[in-house]
């Protein structure tokens, strides 16, 4: 009885739910730094095909960082990392960054769609990356996508403006669009409703609803209300450690760790 | 400005009439004036300085923004912005003690070998000559265009390169979608060097060969504007040759201020196309 209960706490890869679940990444050991300072340590964590993963956690703790060396980003920011992602079986270091991000897409935090293409185009800018051209296959595949990202019905006769020319939610679901057109597996998501309204990130949030079941997403977020409505599975990080993790339902309803508790409670962060 | 160079020009003006622009016969000595070999001079001569500079300094911007590591870019980025602030007077020393000896006994007899019955490379390799004006002005416009298609660049947001990473861009893919974001700043940094060159005047004057003629020829000797100004105002003995010259002036004058409103207006064009929605 003893030993199990030193290897919840220490080893809190996977929650008692996840047990039959096909896992998509595992991250083993992970830490990262930028020049010197380390932003994780040793984080390990499994994450299950096909279900919202929320990472939650006060500012500065690296969340973002945790996010983004999963698809390689922290490299354009010049960080660097030690353990392992297992993607698909294969380490995420060892596979072409280019290959990798176009099987698990990202979306920022601010809407950052390509201001001289139009809508059309920045749909299919992943597509033509892959040297695709068909222009009737593509026409298909931007309703598709544009309806998946609930944006069709607003900006089907604007197909042609510029990307620029959206709302900042309507940019941010083009953005979303533009990430499912290549048709990643995963989608990491990086605070994607925080320069939104309330309606529009109401409109993001049913989104990833949909969206969970095509693909498995990874979504950082300061807004604990927001974890709880959209994911599965919860992560709390602090100062760059993984404190718990667990369903989402248990984690807002009775959190193991007292910082855990305290930060969702608003007592702190 | 203008009404200055115009009142002092009438008598050139009334003279010579339209013919003033299209005659090619400038000669002092008869007082015959006709401006369209230095037209054609500073034409030509700026645009071929801008076909070499451009490639280089877009690649020399796209280097130091986007490629070049950080420990890298500072002394690069100081050492173009130096070139920049070398005076005139200096290029054209260079110009002929370097570049028009390695001209007349390297790369023009080259050229002929090479291209026996091109029109652009016939008559005897002076050295002196359009070809080593333009590339003159494109060692002096190169600084200016690739200085300030780096800070362009430098200003497109990360937010912009990271969204092309995240599709699975390359770098060289990465780097298109930031040059196409940049597109309206480039073109400026363009305009602002091809300024420049129409309006610089010693170093060309010193390796051009200053000969009032058309010629298809990049080896022969021609005239730019700038050039016949400061070499023949100190000269000009007759009231007519004073007054051409400074009509000659009005026509500089008025064609960059025609280019100028032509580059405002092609840069507006292509920012008008996709203003940012303010978020």
């Amino acid at each position: 009885m003893e030993v199990i209960e030193k290897t919840k706490t220490e080893n809190i890869t996977k929650t008692e739910s996840m047990i039959h679940q096909p896992i998509k990444i595992s991250v083993q050991n992970l830490s990262a730094y930028f020049g010197k300072s380390q932003v994780l340590k040793n984080i390990s964590i499994d994450i299950p095909e096909k279900k919202v993963l929320a990472i939650i956690g006060p500012s500065g703790c690296g969340k973002s960082t945790f996010l983004r060396s999963i698809n390689r980003m922290h490299e354009v920011a010049r960080g660097t990392i030690t353990g392992k992602i297992i993607f698909d079986g294969e380490d995420v270091m060892k596979v072409d960054p280019v290959y990798l991000r176009r099987k698990i897409g990202m979306v920022f935090q601010k809407p950052n769609p390509f201001p001289t293409m139009s809508v059309f185009n920045n749909v299919v800018a992943g597509l033509k990356l892959n040297g695709f051209r068909n222009r009737k296959a593509l026409k298909e595949i931007v309703e598709k996508t544009l309806k998946q990202a609930a944006l069709w019905d607003e900006v089907k006769d604007m197909l042609n403006k510029s990307g620029a020319n959206l709302s900042g939610g309507q940019q941010q679901r083009l953005c979303i669009a533009r990430t499912i057109a290549i048709n990643p597996e995963v989608i990491l998501m990086d605070e994607p409703a925080s320069a939104l309204d309330p309606i529009s990130t109401a409109k993001i949030e049913e989104l990833i609803f949909e969206l969970k079941k095509d693909y498995t997403i990874i979504i950082v977020t300061h807004n604990m209300q927001q974890a709880a409505r959209v994911s599965d599975y919860t992560a709390f990080f602090y100062m760059g450690e993984l404190i718990e993790f667990s369903d989402t339902k248990k984690m807002f309803t009775a959190p193991v760790k007292k910082q855990t508790e305290d930060y969702i409670t608003g007592r702190f962060g | 400005m203008g009404w200055e160079m115009y009142t002092n020009s009438v008598l050139s003006i009334r003279k010579f009439g339209f013919g003033f622009l299209t005659s090619t016969t400038w000669d002092p000595f008869s007082q015959v004036f006709g401006a369209l070999p230095m037209i054609y001079g500073t034409l030509i001569s700026s645009l071929l300085s801008l076909i070499i500079a451009i490639p280089l300094g877009l690649g020399v911007a796209v280097f130091l923004s986007e490629l070049a590591p950080a420990w890298l870019e500072k002394p690069l980025s100081f050492l173009t912005e130096l070139l920049a602030g070398i005076p005139s007077v200096i290029y054209g020393l260079w110009g002929i003690f370097v570049l028009v000896p390695w001209l007349r006994d390297t790369v023009e007899p080259f050229l002929q070998n090479k291209f026996p019955n091109s029109p652009f490379f016939q008559g005897a390799p002076y050295g002196f000559g359009m070809l080593a004006a333009a590339i003159i002005l494109s060692i002096m416009v190169l600084p200016i265009i690739s200085s300030i298609s780096r800070d362009v660049l430098k200003s497109v947001p990360n937010s912009q390169r990271e969204a092309a990473y995240a599709l699975g861009a390359t770098k060289w893919e990465v780097t298109k979608i930031v040059l196409s974001y940049a597109k309206s700043g480039l073109l400026g940094a363009i305009i602002l060097g091809l300024g420049r060159a129409i309006g610089e005047t010693m170093a060309v004057t010193m390796v051009i060969g200053n000969r009032p003629q058309i010629s298809a020829s990049l080896l022969d000797p021609g005239y730019t504007m700038a050039s016949v100004l400061a070499n023949e105002f100190t000269e000009a003995a007759s009231d007519l040759y004073l007054s051409s010259l400074i009509e000659l002036a009005l026509v500089l004058f008025i064609i960059t201020i025609i280019i100028n409103i032509f580059a405002r207006l092609l840069v507006w064009s292509t920012e008008r196309k996709w203003k940012l929605s303010p978020m």
